[in-house]
């Protein structure tokens, strides 16, 4: 029912596409379910009136409607518009001043500060080899402090000694102290959480800005946010003046939203993105990427970069070798099975492959997700080395064996065997299609047929499931299919 | 459970407050400002909107996208915005009339998730505290164990959230706020059997209500929600009732994914009811509206700080007149 902004534009644009001429009327129309979609994602609804006035100057150009493809010309533009609004220019840290330089904290409530700082400060280290101080002022809420001290200590990165009872200035002096005196190229300063009209806590924030004079105040704010981005944004930097923003939880399944929104207002940066509860789990931000999630492309760049970490090169060697055999087999599918769960299941790889709006929907009318991918890898656990290898001997009293061994049913591990199968074919046409190698497979199911297959797959293993759900729409072709 | 409210205590004062200058107001008048901070802009917007002028589609769309901002969602919004505007339409109208339809419209939506949390029905009566990072379970704990206490109960908390670094610290400070027992393992121990043991603690000593805090998870981390789903499980060996109380801890800065929030959490444990937090800031919360046509999922209680008595009942009306900005006026003129 309530799609995402990346299911949304895809409908509207597979919609599109499927027009050899585009009238005017449609461009509006088109327009019209965009800035629907844009506010079901919670951008802002100033923001997405600007964005559709932008969008809507450009599409109904004669230039539009007589070229070739005009549909995937609107996607083209949408695109560009997003990527535009989101910011293309270099969003690096700025640590260029006489050390220490500090960094501020700030924004709402439970928005991350804490464990932002606590990624930055992993990050500042280990990648940009620097020496890194953090220090807490957040008085208020209780054992927040102890908090960013147990993180400081995970990470090898120092934390300012806590004194109980000391107010935040008083903190961001000692701080700024220490870090002079002790040689640290780069102070963190967490603040708490405050609402931006809480005038007390907003003076408290100047006030330790005024003190430790921040080359980057980062307004840390959470993705899941709605139309307040706009309002907490623009309030905190009117009021203390950031210099950049860290969208946290993007790994959830909001999208989009509020880093338009934030970005317009302010005009600031979006300098990271909090991508997972772990202290790696930052990553830089590239509009490219995000309008690309947005526009029901995939963030196909996230996919490949999380698969090149984590699967290992051999193993997929391996395993396009006997691909390219045809002896691909149950051991095998175990072997991809965990792969799958390596990188963050089958809900986190489907979030980053184009379409994932409809995929989406049908897992999740299926109850699928990746309980069923424990539930295979136990079945096939319960299988000798000579059935993986051979699932032609699996008979019906062997089946029965399994299904004990495994806790399941012999209806569930016939559902296996099929779901093994529809892999092997699926593999058989990535292979097909992308040449050698799990990463060039990855990158093959971008070029056309192997997308309709993954939903094929979704829709075998939601009717699985329990029989729930309706139908789906088959995917549309990628608009930028890969060169 | 009328009394669970009325207990007006005196601020225990000794913790750093989030507003230390500022003294404690009245619950209308402080649930008022909250929320008159967000709706000065839908109650302005209207009054410019409506004076003196003829109700027409445009003038519509202009309330619809004043529905918007509030974070009702384009489809409640549009949906409410056809309401007002039925049999009024081409018609002189004055802004009054118009704020009055609305917060009638969005009230008669709200009344039914109007009911108050009631832990009469069990002993121990489990609740089980879940929602997405930082929404402000942990807090919300401590200002239900508040009023309880107040109300003369024996209540035990339990540090279920074994993940995140000083969640145990922190709810621990809750507990020595309000006197409090709170069962607690270390940092990284299995939260299911924390859980377990914290049942059978206070089974044994004989404690009214017990509060389960979990860890935040955003709830498309199948491998979280199954977690989440072991410790529903394990509780119910336990006490097959329980828990008695499962509540979603909403942010009210929250958008339209919210309703991904109830859904998908309300998949993994029974979800028998909301709190919304924050709601003292600029925020509005307006997607309670479209969450409460949809998932009918009672709103036990408002945040509306970060001391241990700023949490409010819910009520239809005044959220509905906060909403459109009329709890101001009525507040001017009371
Ligand atoms: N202004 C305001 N702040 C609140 C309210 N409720 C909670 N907070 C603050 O929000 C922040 C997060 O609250 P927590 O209770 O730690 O949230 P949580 O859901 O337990 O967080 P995790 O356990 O980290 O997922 C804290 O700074 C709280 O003081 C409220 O009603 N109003
Ligand atoms: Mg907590």
């Amino acid at each position: 029912m309530f799609e995402n902004l990346t299911g949304k534009l895809g409908n509207v644009l597979d919609a599109l596409k499927k027009r050899g001429a585009l009238k005017e009327e449609d461009v509006l129309l088109a327009l019209r379910d965009i800035r629907t979609a844009l506010l079901e994602a919670d951008v802002a609804l100033p923001v997405v009136k600007a964005f559709i006035d932008k969008v809507r100057a450009e599409a109904i150009g004669e230039k539009v409607l007589r070229s070739v493809t005009p549909g995937q010309q609107v996607v083209k533009i949408v695109h560009d518009a997003l990527i535009e609004t989101l910011g293309h220019e270099n969003a690096e840290l700025n640590l260029a001043t006489q050390p220490p330089a500090v960094i501020l904290m700030a924004g709402l409530q439970g928005s991350g500060k804490t464990t932002s700082a606590g990624k930055l400060g992993k990050f500042i280290t280990n990648k940009l080899r620097k020496k890194v101080l953090l220090a807490s002022l957040d008085v208020y809420r209780p054992a927040a402090q102890e908090q960013l001290e147990i993180l400081g200590r995970q990470i090898n990165v120092a934390t300012l000694p806590i004194v109980a009872g000391e107010k935040p200035a008083a903190i961001t002096q000692r701080a700024l102290k220490a870090a002079k005196l002790e040689g640290y190229d780069v102070l963190i300063l967490d603040s708490a959480g405050r609402l931006s009209i809480d005038d007390d806590l907003m003076n408290e924030l100047i006030a330790v800005r005024d003190l430790a004079k921040p080359v980057e105040t980062l307004l840390v704010a959470d993705s899941l946010t709605g139309q307040d981005a706009v309002v907490t944004a623009e309030n905190f930097h009117s009021r203390v003046g950031i210099t950049g923003i860290i969208l946290t939880r993007i790994d959830g399944d909001a999208r989009g939203g509020a880093a338009l929104s934030m970005r317009a207002v302010t005009q600031k940066p979006i300098k990271f993105l909090g991508v997972g509860e772990q202290m790696d789990a930052l990553q830089p931000f590239d509009a490219a990427r995000i309008a690309g999630r947005i526009l029901d492309m995939g963030d196909i760049v996230s996919l490949v970069e999380k698969a090149s970490e984590n699967i290992k090169l051999e193993d997929a060697k391996k395993a396009a070798e006997k691909l390219a055999k045809g002896n691909f087999d149950l051991g095998d599918y175990l072997d991809q099975l965990r792969q799958m769960q390596k990188m963050g299941g089958l809900s986190g790889l489907m979030s980053m492959l184009p379409g994932v709006g409809k995929i989406k929907n049908a897992m999740a009318g299926a109850n699928l997700d990746d309980g069923i991918l424990k539930k295979h890898e136990a079945i096939i656990l319960s299988m000798t080395n000579k059935e993986r290898a051979k699932p032609d001997l699996l008979n019906a009293s062997r089946r029965k064996r399994i299904a004990a061994g495994s806790g399941t049913t012999v209806q569930q591990v016939n559902q296996v065997l099929k779901q093994f199968q529809d892999m092997q074919t699926m593999m058989k046409r990535m292979n097909k299609l992308g040449g050698k190698g799990m990463m060039r497979s990855l990158q093959g199911m971008l070029g056309g047929n192997a997308m309709n297959e993954m939903e094929e797959m979704a829709k075998n293993m939601q009717a699985q499931g329990n029989g729930l759900g309706g139908g789906h729409g088959i995917l549309g072709p990628n608009p930028f299919p890969e060169k | 459970m009328i009394g669970f409210w009325k207990k007006k205590e005196p601020e225990a004062k000794e913790q750093p407050q989030a507003q230390p200058a500022e003294e404690k107001k009245g619950f209308f008048k402080k649930l008022s400002e909250g929320l008159s901070k967000s709706s000065g802009k839908i109650s302005t917007g209207i009054s410019d909107i409506f004076t003196k002028k003829k109700l027409d589609a445009a003038t519509l769309e202009q309330l619809e996208e004043l529905l918007i901002t509030a974070d009702l969602g384009p489809a409640t919004a549009a949906k409410l915005a056809q309401a007002v505007g039925k049999n009024r339409f081409d018609k002189e109208i004055a802004p009054e009339e118009i704020k009055q339809a609305l917060a009638d419209e969005i009230e008669n939506i709200l009344k039914p998730v109007e009911k108050p949390l009631d832990t009469n029905a069990a002993k121990p009566f489990v609740v089980l505290m879940v929602g997405v990072n930082g929404t402000g379970k942990t807090t919300t704990i401590g200002k239900l164990a508040h009023h309880l206490k107040a109300d003369g109960k024996n209540v035990m908390l339990a540090a279920g959230d074994t993940f995140r670094a000083a969640a145990v610290e922190q709810l621990k400070v809750w507990g020595a706020r309000n006197g409090c027992p709170v069962i607690a393992k270390e940092t990284g121990a299995d939260a299911a059997s924390l859980a377990y043991e914290a049942i059978e603690r206070a089974q044994a000593e004989n404690a009214d209500v017990l509060f389960i805090d979990t860890a935040g998870r955003l709830q498309n981390k199948s491998d979280l929600m199954a977690e989440l789903e072991k410790i529903n499980r394990v509780i119910k060996k336990k006490i097959p009732e329980a828990p008695h109380a499962t509540i979603l801890v909403l942010d009210a800065t929250v958008g339209q994914n919210a309703h991904s929030q109830a859904e998908l959490f309300k998949e993994i444990v029974n979800i028998s009811g909301i709190i919304v937090t924050k709601l003292d800031g600029t925020a509005k919360g307006g997607v309670l509206v479209g969450l409460a046509e949809r998932f009918a999922l009672p709103v036990y209680a408002i945040g509306i700080g970060e001391g241990v008595d700023d949490l409010r009942p819910f009520t239809a009306r005044d959220f509905a007149l906060g909403l459109t900005g009329l709890e101001e006026e009525y507040a001017r003129t009371d």
